[in-house]
């Protein structure tokens, strides 16, 4: 008994001159850890600014105000505000499908969910030139009645939804797994309807991975290049969307143009990074407050417990 | 205000496994408390959530208050369930929680207030209505599931192992405080359990389950004293078994002869079932030192003893005794006893066991 005691203090005590003596180590991987992110992060971010401003501010705003550019920044903004949308729908629809129901085929549909994820862009773009290009399957019905997918907008914005489709759905799958099923039960039993379950019990519970999942796609639908490059055909100031003019005006040697373009999409992941900061901060800052509130109100009823205790 | 299951089939999976509920029909008492007991596995909980409609049978209808609800949804049945979790909406607070049924029932304000308002005070937390699940204790948790299916004023309470996740001592608060609550509300119950010192205490109606059948349903007094079968009677209460045969019409336990069961032939190997405070040991008097026993072991527990002592026929028995008797006998751990049996039940021995 006493010789395991002393080898646990012993054991202990080597610990502690091991934390001790590991000054050395612990600088060493620090100093690794920011020479990595300063050679893969802080650089390359750094490199953009600098070389958007390098001529100075006026060529920067001339080269963000440029037509062409301006039309691939509404662009952008059109396809994310189409795409993302419908990607909740279908997120939403999807998770709770896979989430509260057992049905055959339901791991095929798990794994299908993940098929944009594990399938090259390029792929993805051309899945959508095959099906709607002039030779593709509906080509002829399309062009029939006027109506153009490929190199126009709906192409875009179709690859777009297809390769972001699933970020919102992973996320609430993931979420809604994890807290089971019983609330929406006990909802159903209380008198409720699927659609109010849904809005009240299911929707609540899971917001927060759901603004994860909408800051996630959203990043994702405006910074796509591969898929949409496919199905785009690179029209100026019709089809370009903001990573597309990048390559443009990179090719064209316009260095400050392509630069300050890259910086918007840069800074695009900054505010997103941001806003799932505050989203995270926000959280805990309310539960802190519950909690706060939760106290304030315990104290009056146990000091009336401890006054009835004390009275003769 | 009663409840009603006839023949109730339900399997889960591939219809080549055994079903977890296999044709149960029983009727809940109305405004008492039914127990639903049994062992794990004994499709209870299943047998719960298909008269709530969370479940659909594969066969067999369920009756509320007389109307078939079968193919009705859990929605419409107006049932309060409290779950094992509690299953508590965790972005709401106390009071929304218990408010939800009725907003969904569209109530006018002021009286959702006011009935919110009754029933925290009805379940003792009327200064936590602001409070979040996650800030309240398991005991005040059950509470407020309670709460929150009493609000809707169901036709019948549905409780699922209400104290299963909670220490022992919330627990008998709980039990007790359950009691008072049903006798103020009056509302028909129906509550599982695999305690049977729960089921015991609680109801005025147990339907004991085993492997997806009802072994016995009657009143508590009745399974206990009368088991239908040796399930029922090593489930309720614990009980000593002890092995013998049937000579003469009668079985031999201990020092005495039990009438063996009717019908059961000569030399059949039978089981006796003996409660503890059923057997007494006392000092040989004459008896054949054949049949007496040894005194293995005493254990003090509160005002009375438990004896063990291991028969002749090698099996090892519990006598609970009151302090007093034993202390009368002088006995030793080692010493021989006569064991003598007050109360017995002997069924002929089936080899499932």
């Amino acid at each position: 008994m006493s010789g395991i005691v002393t080898q646990r203090a012993k054991s202990a005590q080597r610990r502690d001159t091991q934390v001790g003596e590991s000054a050395f180590v612990r600088v060493l991987l620090i100093a690794i850890a920011l020479g990595f992110l300063g050679i893969f992060l802080v650089a390359p971010i750094a490199t953009i600014f600098s070389a958007a401003f390098s001529k100075g501010v006026e060529p920067y705003w001339t080269a963000l105000t440029q037509d062409d550019t301006v039309s691939a920044i509404w662009l952008t903004l059109l396809t994310a505000g189409i795409s993302v949308p419908l990607n909740v729908v279908f997120g939403v629809a999807a998770a709770w499908l896979i989430s509260k129901y057992d049905f055959w085929g339901k791991s095929v549909l798990v794994t299908v969910v993940d098929l944009p994820f594990s399938v090259s862009p390029v792929i993805s773009g051309l899945i959508f030139v095959l099906l709607f290009g002039a030779r593709g399957w509906f080509g002829p019905f399309l062009s029939e009645h006027d109506v153009k997918i490929i190199f126009a907008v709906p192409g875009i914005v179709m690859a777009t939804t297809f390769v972001t489709f699933p970020l919102v759905a992973r996320e609430l799958i993931a979420v809604m797994q994890a807290q089971g099923s019983d609330e929406e039960e006990a909802a159903l039993t209380l008198g409720a309807s699927g659609l109010q379950i849904l809005l009240r019990i299911t929707l609540p519970k899971v917001r927060w991975g759901l603004l994860y999942g909408v800051i996630l796609c959203n990043a994702r639908a405006m910074g796509e290049f591969g898929a949409v490059s496919v199905v785009s055909g690179h029209i100026r100031g019709l089809t370009n969307t903001l990573p597309l003019q990048v390559e443009i005006l990179y090719n064209e040697y316009n260095f400050v143009g392509a630069f300050a373009v890259s910086s918007l999409l840069c800074a695009l992941a900054l505010v997103t990074l941001c806003v799932k900061k505050v989203a995270e901060w926000s959280v805990s800052s309310r539960q802190a407050k519950r909690d706060a509130s939760a106290r304030a109100l315990a104290v009056p009823a146990s000091t009336a417990v401890n006054l009835e205790g004390m009275l003769p | 205000m009663t409840v009603r299951v006839e023949h109730i089939v339900k399997h889960f999976g591939r219809s080549s496994e055994a079903a977890a509920v296999a044709d149960v029909s029983f009727e809940a008492q109305p405004k008492a408390i039914t127990t639903l007991l049994g062992p794990s596995g004994s499709g209870k909980s299943t047998l719960l959530r298909l008269i709530a409609g969370l479940e659909t049978p594969d066969s067999g209808r369920v009756f509320i208050e007389g109307q078939e609800v079968t193919a009705l949804s859990p929605q419409h049945r107006n049932v309060g369930f409290v779950f094992q979790s509690y299953a508590l909406f965790r972005h709401m607070t106390v009071a929304e929680n218990i408010a939800f049924g009725m907003k969904i029932r569209r109530l006018p304000k002021e009286q959702v207030n006011k009935r919110v308002a009754e029933l925290l005070a009805l379940v003792q937390l009327p200064e936590y209505g602001s409070r979040f699940p996650a800030q309240l204790s398991g005991g005040q948790r059950q509470r407020v599931a309670l709460a929150r299916a009493l609000a809707i004023e169901p036709k019948v309470l549905l409780l699922d192992e209400p104290f299963g996740a909670l220490d022992t001592q919330v627990r008998l608060e709980l039990r007790e405080w359950l009691i008072s609550l049903h006798e103020q509300t009056g509302i028909t119950t129906i509550l599982v359990t695999h305690d049977q010192e729960e089921a015991l205490e609680l109801s005025q109606h147990v339907v004991l389950l085993n492997k997806g059948k009802v072994a016995q349903a009657g009143s508590p007094h009745d399974l206990y004293d009368h088991p239908a079968d040796e399930f029922v009677a090593s489930f309720l209460g614990g009980a000593n078994v002890i092995k013998s045969h049937v000579s003469d019409g009668e079985a031999k336990v201990g020092t005495q002869s039990v009438r063996a069961p009717v019908g059961a032939q000569e030399g059949t190997p039978v089981q006796a079932f003996v409660r503890p405070h059923n057997m007494r040991v006392r000092r040989p008097n004459g008896d054949n030192p054949v049949d007496l026993g040894k005194i293995e072991r005493l254990t003090r527990v509160g005002g009375y003893v438990k004896v063990y002592v291991s028969l002749p026929s090698g099996e090892s028995v519990v006598v609970l005794m009151s302090k007093g008797d034993l202390e009368a006998l002088h006995v030793e751990p080692g010493d021989a006893v006569a064991v003598d049996v007050v109360d017995a039940k002997v069924f002929v021995q089936s080899y499932s066991i």
